[in-house]
Order: C-alpha cells, then sequence, then structure tokens
C-alpha cells in the first residue's frame, strides 16, 4: 500500500506569543514493513531555526524556534509512505513464566529492549482497578503454557469491549486511571490503559503514535480515530516473536492501515507537539489529518 | 551556660562517649592532633567562651548564613546549627581518605561514561539492564551525548563515616549539584572569629587554595571564548540558595535560574539588560530532570527549554554533566565495589555502606537472613537509608518481607545500617559524644583530583545517624586537617583573568527586573508612611475623621483604605521589597539586607500591636527615617553599575510618578482647605517651601517646588531628569543619535517639565503625566528587563 499524508497543525494564540520552541514528532519512520519516500515539515510563520534529530526511541524530531511575537503558527507534514503487508500470523510467544526469566537475563539497552517498558513511567502509575481488570479477563485462558500473545490481544479484544469511544469524554492530560473508571475516551486513553495492564502482568508494553488510513477499503467500515493522529500498543511476546502492535481502539492488530510514527513508554514520550513560549494561557489548537492510498 | 572546659569535663564525656571517638583514642586519652584546640578551650574561662562562639554565630547572622526550615506549608529562615568544636583529623588520616575518594571519583567517572555511552556493564552482565531502563535518574535524552567538557564529572562531594573497625565508609555519591562547599567555607570563617588566637598558631589547612584551584580549572575549561560562567540556581526558595549567592560572589561567577537562560541557534545565552550574553559553562545546581522541560521532565519550571540542545551540539560545557545524577542511584552501591577491580584493575580502597540489590535471589536470601541489621528502601532512591529512615519501605522484622521482596525486589535495596564514631559537641551545656559523618569535596584542576583539605562534618541531635538532618536538629561543625609544620597560606590576588572576567560582567535581566522593583516597592512604602503620618498628625491635631479635609485625603491619596487598616499600605510593599532583594542574594550588600529585614520586622510590629493614635506619628516617623537610611545606603554605598542604576530608577520612577498622582488630587481646585499645606508635609517641603515662597501655600507655588523644581529632590522633575540620565548610561543608549524609545519617552517628559508653567499647570495633566511615566516604566521593562 501507498500512502499519501497530510497533517496540519494550528496553534492560535490569545495574545502574540515570543520566544517560542516547539518539538515535533509528526513525521513516520522507516520501519521494516513502513517505507517513507517523500517527507516535508513545514511551519509558518518560518521558523528562525530548524533543527532535525532523532530522539532515543528513534523517533525523527524537529526542533523549530520562533523570536518575534506572532498571532498564530501553523506547521504541515506531508509525506509518501510504502506500507508493507504484516507476515503471516505464526504465534511463537513465550509463556509469562519464561518471558519473565527472558527479561531477568536480558543485557540488551537499546532502545528495542523491552527493559524500557516494564514499570512505571511518566504518564502512567500502575493502578489497581486497571489491574483487576486485566487479570479477570485474562485468567480463564491463561495457562502456564499459554503464549502471551493470546493473553495480549485477549486483553486488547476485552478492554475495547468493556470502553466507550467519546472523543469529548477526555483531554490530552486524562490519567489512565480516570478514563477506566469513567470506562471512555480516545485512542490515548484506549492505548494507555492498555499499557498499564499488561505491565501489570508483567508483560512489557508501549505506546505507538501514528496515523491510520483514512478512507476504508470498498465495503469496510471506516476506522474510528481517522481525524486526528493515532495511537496504538506495543507488546512484547518473547526474544523469538519480538513485538506485536495492537490497536485496542478498533480491536484489530496493526496491519497496513497503521503508519507509525514514534514509539515511547507513554505519550509523554511521543507528544506530537511540544512547546514553550512567551504567551498567557494555553493556545488554541487545532488539527487535521488526512491519510489517502494512492492506487 | 556553656561549660568550662576542664580535665574533668573531659572525663566525663570519655565515659559518655561509650564507642569509637573522634576525641579520644581507645584508652580515653585526647588524640595530639586534638590536644591543642582542646587545652585552648580550657584556658578560656566559660564567659570567655561564651563570647567567643557568640562571635562565630554573630558572623553567620550577618553574612546571611541560615537554613530554610520547611513545616507542612510554610519555609522559616533559621539561625544556622555551627557546632562550635571542630572536627580534627590529621594529615595521615586525611591523605588515606583523600586516596580513597580520589579512586572512588575516577571509577564513577568510568561508570557514567560507560551508563550513557557504550553499555559494557549491561552488556557484560556487571549490572542489571533494568537498573537503568526504570531508573528515573537516567536521562535517555543523553545517552549518546559526549560532553563538551570531555569529562561527566568535575566536582564531587562524598558522605563519609568512620566505622567500629575504625575504617572510613563511603554513606552516598552527592554528584548532581553536590552542595555545601560554600557553605564549609562560611562555616571556617566563623570558627576564624570565634578563635582567631588559636588559628595563628595551630597548623589548620586552608580551604581557599581549594577554592582557587577550582576557579583557575572552570576559566580554564570556558575554552577560548568570551562566553560567561554561570551558577544555575533552582532560585530564593530552595534551602541553598545563600550557599548558591555566596559561592558566586566568591568565585565571581553569574548566578542565573532557568529562565535567565535562553536557547537560540544551539547556544545557551543568558538575558541581560544589554540583550542575550552567551554561556559557555554552566555549573549546575539543579535536579538534572529539571533542566529541560521539552525533553525532560515537562513539569519543571525551574529548567530552560532548549538546554539539551546547547549540550549535545557541545556549544555548553557543563559541571557536573546533566544526567551524572545516576551516579547516586542507592542500588549501584551494591556493583560499584564489583566495577572496581573491572574497571580500574584494582579493589575499592574505601568501602561502601554495604548494600544488595534484592532483584537477585543470592542478594534477596542474604537480605532475608540478616534482617535485623538491614534496612531496606528504594534502589532508586538517592538518600542513603541510615540518614533517612522515612525512606524505609518496611520494617525488617515485619511479617510480609519474603513476599515483597520476591514480588517486587527489582526496586529494592537492603542497606547495613553502620554504628558510625562520635565527635564532641555542646548540648544544653554540656559536652557531649554524637555520630558524625564527613561531607568532603573533590574538585578536577588541571592537575588531577583536588580534595578541599577540611570541610564539612554532620553531627547527629541524637545518639544515631538518624538525626543528621538540620531539620531535625542535627549540627554541622567545621573540619580542621592540622599538619606537624606550618601550613602554607594561599595568596588572594585576583588572576588577570578574573579581573577580566568582573568587569566585563553583565546584568542578567530578571536581576536588573527585581532591584528596579525593589526600588519602587521602597518608595511606594515610603509615599505611603506619609500619607499614614499626615493623617493621623491633623487628628491629633483635634481633625474629626467627618471633616472635608480628611475625606479628601481618604477617597483620594489613600485609595478609600480605612486609616486603620493604612499600615499595611506600606508594610506589604516592604515585604515586596524584601521579596525581590532575596532573589537578588548575590548582588544585594548583606547591609541592605539587614536595613530592609529590620524596617520589615519595625513595620510588621507596627500592624500587630495596639498604638495610640497620638503615638502613631511619631512611630512612623522613626521608620521613615530608617528607610531614608536605605536609600542613603543605595546612593552612598553601592558601586554605580546598571544594577544600582535600575534601582535607582525604579526609586526615582515611583517616586515621581505617585507625586505627580499626590499632587493632581491635591491640587484640584476643589480640594479642601488644607489640602496644599498636607502636599508640602507629604513632599517633604515645608521648610524650603517657608524659605523660598511666602508663608502661605498657593498651587503655584506648591506645583513649583514639588513638580517642576530641578534641585529639591522630593520634586517630579528632579526625579525624571535623574531618570534620563541613567538611561542615557544603559547599554544600547549611546551607539547614535537615535533616541531609543525609552530615552525618547523620558526626553519628552523632562522637556514637558522643563518649559511647563506652574500657573498653568491642571489636575488633568499631572493625571496624564502619571501614565506617562507608567508608560515609560513599562518600555524600559520590556526593552531590558523581560
Amino acid at each position: 500500500m501507498l500512502y499519501d499524508i497530510r497533517l496540519t497543525l494550528t496553534h492560535t494564540y490569545a495574545q502574540p506569543a515570543g520566544n517560542s520552541r516547539h518539538l515535533l514528532r509528526l513525521l513516520p519512520q522507516t520501519l521494516a514493513r513502513q517505507t517513507v519516500t517523500v517527507h516535508q515539515i513545514t511551519a509558518m510563520p518560518l521558523p528562525d531555526t530548524r533543527h532535525d534529530r532523532f530522539d532515543f526511541f528513534g523517533t525523527a524530531v524537529t526542533a523549530l524556534t520562533h523570536s518575534d511575537p506572532h498571532p498564530d503558527m501553523s506547521i504541515t507534514m506531508t509525506c509518501r509512505v510504502a506500507m508493507a503487508q504484516p507476515l503471516p500470523w505464526n504465534d511463537r510467544s513465550v509463556s509469562l513464566g519464561n518471558l519473565q526469566t527472558q527479561i531477568r537475563n536480558c543485557k540488551d539497552l537499546s532502545p528495542a529492549s523491552p527493559v524500557h517498558f516494564l514499570g512505571p513511567s511518566y504518564r502512567l502509575k500502575p493502578d489497581s482497578d486497571i489491574a483487576a481488570f486485566a487479570q479477570s479477563v485474562t485468567q480463564n485462558i491463561t495457562g502456564p503454557e499459554t503464549g502471551v500473545a493470546q493473553t495480549i490481544i485477549r486483553l486488547g479484544k476485552a478492554l475495547h469491549d468493556e470502553m466507550r469511544f467519546d472523543a469529548k469524554a477526555t483531554t490530552v492530560d486524562t490519567t489512565a486511571a480516570q478514563a477506566f473508571a469513567q470506562r471512555s475516551g480516545v485512542c490515548q486513553d484506549f492505548s494507555h490503559i492498555m499499557i498499564v495492564a499488561l505491565r501489570s502482568l508483567g508483560i512489557p508494553a508501549g505506546y505507538v503514535s501514528g496515523y491510520l488510513r483514512t478512507l476504508p477499503p470498498p465495503g469496510q467500515p471506516r476506522l474510528v480515530g481517522v481525524d486526528a493522529m493515532h495511537a496504538w500498543v506495543k507488546a512484547w511476546c518473547g526474544k523469538e516473536m519480538g513485538w506485536i502492535e495492537y490497536d485496542p481502539t478498533n480491536a484489530t492488530l496493526a496491519g497496513t492501515d497503521h503508519i507509525t510514527v514514534g514509539f515511547g513508554r507513554d505519550y509523554a514520550d511521543v507528544s506530537p507537539i511540544l512547546g514553550h513560549l512567551r504567551s498567557s494561557g494555553a493556545p488554541i489548537a487545532e488539527q487535521t489529518v488526512d491519510v489517502a492510498p494512492i492506487d | 551556660m556553656l561549660p568550662k572546659v576542664t580535665p574533668a569535663l573531659l572525663a566525663n564525656y570519655a565515659n559518655a562517649s561509650g564507642g569509637r571517638d573522634e576525641m579520644l583514642d581507645a584508652q580515653g586519652r585526647v588524640k595530639p592532633v586534638w590536644a591543642g584546640f582542646m587545652s585552648h578551650i580550657c584556658s578560656l574561662g566559660t564567659d570567655e567562651l561564651t563570647k567567643r562562639f557568640a562571635r562565630g554565630n554573630q558572623y553567620l547572622r550577618d553574612a546571611g548564613v541560615l537554613y530554610r526550615q520547611y513545616d507542612e506549608s510554610v519555609s522559616t529562615e533559621r539561625e544556622w546549627p555551627l557546632s562550635h568544636i571542630p572536627v580534627i583529623l590529621t594529615e595521615a588520616e586525611w591523605a588515606h581518605i583523600a586516596k580513597g575518594l580520589t579512586q572512588r571519583a575516577n571509577l564513577l567517572e568510568l561508570v557514567v561514561r560507560d551508563l550513557y555511552g557504550d553499555n559494557q556493564l549491561v552488556a557484560d552482565g556487571d549490572l542489571p539492564a533494568t537498573l537503568l531502563a526504570q531508573n528515573p535518574a537516567w536521562l535517555r535524552p543523553l545517552v549518546g551525548v559526549k560532553p563538551a567538557a570531555r569529562h561527566w564529572l568535575n566536582l564531587l562531594s562524598f558522605e563519609i563515616g568512620r566505622g567500629p573497625d575504625n575504617n572510613w565508609w563511603v554513606i552516598s555519591d552527592l554528584i548532581e549539584a553536590p552542595s555545601t562547599a560554600g557553605f564549609a567555607l562560611e562555616n571556617r570563617m566563623a570558627m576564624t572569629r570565634a578563635f582567631p588566637n588559636h588559628f595563628a598558631e595551630a597548623n589548620i589547612h586552608r580551604l581557599a587554595g581549594f577554592f582557587q584551584e577550582f576557579q583557575k580549572t572552570l576559566f580554564a575549561m570556558r575554552s577560548k571564548t568570551d562566553g560567561e560562567i554561570a551558577i544555575l540556581s533552582p532560585g530564593q526558595m530552595n534551602q541553598n540558595y545563600a550557599e548558591h549567592a555566596y559561592i558566586a560572589r566568591y568565585l565571581g561567577l553569574l548566578l542565573v535560574e532557568g529562565e535567565d537562560l535562553t536557547v537560540q541557534n544551539g547556544r545557551a545565552m543568558v538575558r541581560t539588560v544589554a540583550g542575550p550574553k552567551p554561556v559557555t559553562l554552566l555549573w549546575n545546581r539543579l535536579p538534572g530532570a529539571l533542566c529541560d522541560p521539552l525533553e525532560l521532565d515537562p513539569d519543571s519550571l525551574l529548567g530552560t527549554p532548549g538546554l539539551l540542545e546547547a549540550l549535545r551540539n557541545q556549544n555548553l560545557r557543563m559541571v557536573n554533566m546533566l544526567g551524572s545524577g545516576v551516579l547516586e542511584t542507592r542500588a549501584l552501591m551494591a556493583f560499584l565495589p564489583k566495577f572496581a577491580p573491572k574497571l580500574l584493575g584494582e579493589p575499592l580502597a574505601m568501602p561502601n555502606i554495604a548494600t544488595w540489590w534484592c532483584g537477585q535471589q543470592s542478594a534477596r536470601d542474604y537480605v532475608l537472613a540478616n534482617r535485623n541489621r538491614m534496612m531496606i528502601g528504594s534502589a532508586f532512591s538517592t538518600l542513603p537509608l541510615m540518614s533517612s529512615p522515612e525512606s524505609t519501605a518496611i520494617a525488617p522484622q515485619q511479617t510480609g518481607l519474603p513476599e515483597l521482596l520476591n514480588a517486587s525486589g527489582a526496586q529494592l535495596v537492603g542497606q547495613e545500617a553502620v554504628t558510625l564514631s562520635t565527635t564532641p559537641t555542646i548540648e544544653n551545656g554540656q559536652l557531649v559524644a554524637r555520630p558524625l559523618s564527613l561531607r568532603i569535596f573533590m574538585a578536577r584542576t588541571t592537575s588531577g583530583w583536588q580534595v578541599m583539605p577540611g570541610g564539612y562534618a554532620r553531627v547527629s541531635a541524637g545518639h544515631d545517624a538518624k538525626a543528621f538532618a538540620m531539620q531535625q536538629g542535627g549540627k554541622v561543625a567545621d573540619v580542621w586537617v592540622v599538619g606537624e609544620q606550618p601550613v602554607q597560606k594561599p595568596t588572594l590576588l585576583p588572576t588577570a583573568q578574573s579581573l577580566r572576567q568582573t568587569a566585563n560582567r553583565a546584568l542578567p535581566s530578571r536581576a536588573a527586573d527585581n532591584l528596579f522593583w525593589l526600588g519602587r516597592y521602597v518608595e511606594r512604602a515610603e509615599l505611603n508612611m506619609r500619607l499614614f503620618r499626615a493623617y493621623f498628625a491633623r487628628i491629633n491635631d483635634g481633625t474629626t475623621d467627618a471633616s472635608a479635609l480628611l475625606r479628601f485625603l481618604r477617597a483620594g491619596p489613600m485609595d478609600n483604605t480605612a486609616p486603620s487598616k493604612f499600615a499595611l499600605r506600606f508594610g506589604d510593599p516592604l515585604t515586596q521589597a524584601l521579596r525581590a532583594a532575596a532573589k537578588i542574594g548575590d548582588r544585594f550588600s548583606t547591609d541592605g539586607m539587614m536595613a530592609l529585614r529590620d524596617l520589615v520586622a519595625q513595620s510588621d510590629s507596627f500592624s500587630s500591636r495596639i498604638t495610640p493614635p497620638e503615638e502613631l506619628p511619631r512611630e512612623v516617623s522613626i521608620l521613615l527615617r530608617q528607610i531614608a537610611g536605605f536609600a542613603g545606603l543605595v546612593h552612598e554605598n553601592m558601586y554605580n553599575s546598571d544594577g544600582w542604576r535600575f534601582l535607582s530608577l525604579g526609586m526615582s520612577l515611583e517616586r515621581a510618578s505617585s507625586m505627580a498622582k499626590t499632587l493632581s488630587h491635591l491640587t484640584a481646585p476643589d480640594a479642601p482647605e488644607g489640602a496644599l499645606d498636607l502636599a508640602l508635609e507629604i513632599g517633604d517641603s515645608v521648610i524650603t517651601h517657608h524659605t523660598r515662597f511666602s508663608i502661605f501655600a498657593d498651587p503655584t507655588s506648591v506645583l513649583d517646588l514639588l513638580a517642576l523644581d530641578d534641585q529639591n529632590p522630593r520634586s517630579i522633575r528632579y526625579h525624571i531628569s535623574r531618570a534620563r540620565r541613567h538611561i542615557a548610561e544603559l547599554p544600547g543608549h549611546a551607539e547614535n543619535h537615535r533616541l531609543t524609545r525609552t530615552a525618547r519617552q523620558v526626553l519628552l517628559l523632562e522637556t514637558q517639565l522643563a518649559t511647563a508653567d506652574a500657573n498653568s499647570l491642571p489636575p488633568e495633566s499631572l493625571t496624564q503625566m502619571t501614565y506617562d511615566i507608567w508608560a515609560l516604566a513599562d518600555t524600559l521593562t520590556a526593552t531590558h528587563l523581560v
């Protein structure tokens, strides 16, 4: 599949803002089955300085600064991405016991290592209600020999059934515990809850930020979460199988419709835009995303 | 009351000290290195000793050395708890300590380089990966970054204690923002004041040389550029701010806070009144994770967005390099003894406090088997367990320990509690033996690591090591390294480099802003005192509250504040003034600070007690004399730097604008009888008016004297002219014939006043003038102070 992706972010300030610095994490990365061919990020007004690099987890980061006061700022990201089909599903995941042993003996600190995705992270603290939910929905299927991939998928499906998608129910700052208590939220909340749940079981889990195909193939329903950037979950199944990606908002494994921007321990590691500026109050932010397949 | 130190008293002490003691040997005899000092204080009587101790305390108070006590929500400043008995060590002992710690410093450098570099320690299985991956102090954005200063560590301190086996143990590694080196210096100054004669004859190693070496190193590290060297402080609410300000003054460094810095084109800059100036070396006193809200802790209000970009670009050298705080992780203590042979080819010369990381089965078993002498707490905390008992996770005797260790062992460590040696201190008039730990400072200089010969001891308030913290009544003591031979006294002559640095000193905008507001608040307080005094002087003369004059005064100049509450109208600005002054501890004289403190205390006592109305004018007059003393200090004692200019500008603009406002009320055609006399009284110009004009005030004479006169330090014109002269001297104002906006505004005001006619200066133009002066202050702020 080939996609043209276009994102616009607009920030409008109550009063002109100067001395601003923004970090953007918007650009898809090139991965095993994802190739970025053309890409461009532009900002208006033109930034005084711009610097591109990759962060610890491999996400492309663009740093922009603006000195002069400006009433608004808009960012546009356009790119073309080729997505390859995932390999046919083949569950080679290990049991939870073996997973624990592998983690204990892990001598790897590279960004893909499971050790980064275990304990609490900046946005995600353990939560007893989520842990209890994780236990209750996985205990019937989890025998000592069950591979963790089954547990992950079962948990993601159960969470999807438990939660209601509601774009108005939460904000970007809502915690996983709050969203779970009210059983509603958006992709960020679904993903955060699933990560807390997996970590409570001892399964390494991370946050994936990215884009989702806007219009479905003929005859298939439109997926939820297409109007903005999307988020899903990656979870570790042991050394042999590695990471799998699951989208709890749509109860599906990530396929050719899921285009990855970045990985992190939670939302804080992959925030699409982080800013610091001299201004009063938070900006009014607007975002539009278009992910169009090219035939 | 202090006891006279006598042989009998020492015998008592010997009985009480029990275990291992610093002053007494195993047989209970005073060690030779202590003998000189003990016989010195034995020779002084109780009265004399009391006087000596008081002299030391007086020094600390005058120098503004205090500590902050945090109780629930409030923090208060408390007297610095100096124990007047030093801890005395021989040169040989010190050399032994220095050797052990130098080895440790070299080891730590290799370790931190690996933790942010190749991660060989993890790859080889010498360090569990999770101890970094789950560690909030391991800052991922710094992985792979090479420090521009070449080394990660340049200034370290260690907390060490002597165990029952007579050996010194490292209790904690203080890597991030090692603090209190400045306090060590202050303790030493206080002790020198208390025992000047003894210092002259005892061979006590001096501390100044260490600081000079370190200063030289900083200047050398700055590279060949002209950038500033700055200390990055969390600010005045931090308990160590006084020390940051002191060390900045002592070493001639710029004291900055996160908001003073900005990053432009990948370079760190300090915002100054003359625009941004490059900073090439930052001595960091902030917890690492707070340094950059965009790449590290997003909730930090203390950091500088973009600071990491400057570090990555190698445009900024940092002491110590950001991220090295990970070395303080408690669990690392369990692994350092194994790293030493691997990385250095030799075992640790000085052991650290025995630590077991409970993520490993063998360590869990050991901790369980020896639970009675263990303390158990978080693996990632940076505090030693023995001096922070509140950080223990579980009492070792408690049931459920095995389950806890099995479930979350990776998050926990066990540490063995050590009984520490004791040292003498005076408590309730008794010489008592109390456990101590030493804090030792080391700096990397051009000739390798140097250890400060002496330093800072923490003396517990109780019998064990749990009460070291000042918050719990712990004390601090000076540490003396005493030699056999006379010691070399370092010269204190400034180097050519340090002179150049001081001459080019830039004034950070925030500091200038605080000075500007300090001036404004003090002046605001003064005017309100004068209004208050004038009001109650009328009451005492028999004028009633209901009289036209006093009603007019309340409604206009006094802004409808009830006279009984009016004392707050000068108490509050004084408190604000003190607050502004406290934020610029490195630039405002201790005399000025003391004068302000006195003023605030006086005015507080004023509003908190009931004073008979007939006493009020007299009492306010005392305050007014004090405030005049403060103004005198500013104009007579302060060096005429840019900082002084902003302080003086604040005073002048406040006085000019408030005089314009007051006159707009009191010279109005509808003002009641007596308003003009009131104006003269508030303007402190009654006598001048009598000598220059007829005895009766009319609007023209009052306006001439208080608005237009260029020789009256109470008039608007006088202060606008002064402001114009100050503004002409500010950076960026002398470049060409074109006036800046600030210069134009002030010149317009001055011209207007110079050409005005006292016969035709209506209240409306005075009101307009008030607004114009405020607008001038806004322009000044926008140009230089943000």
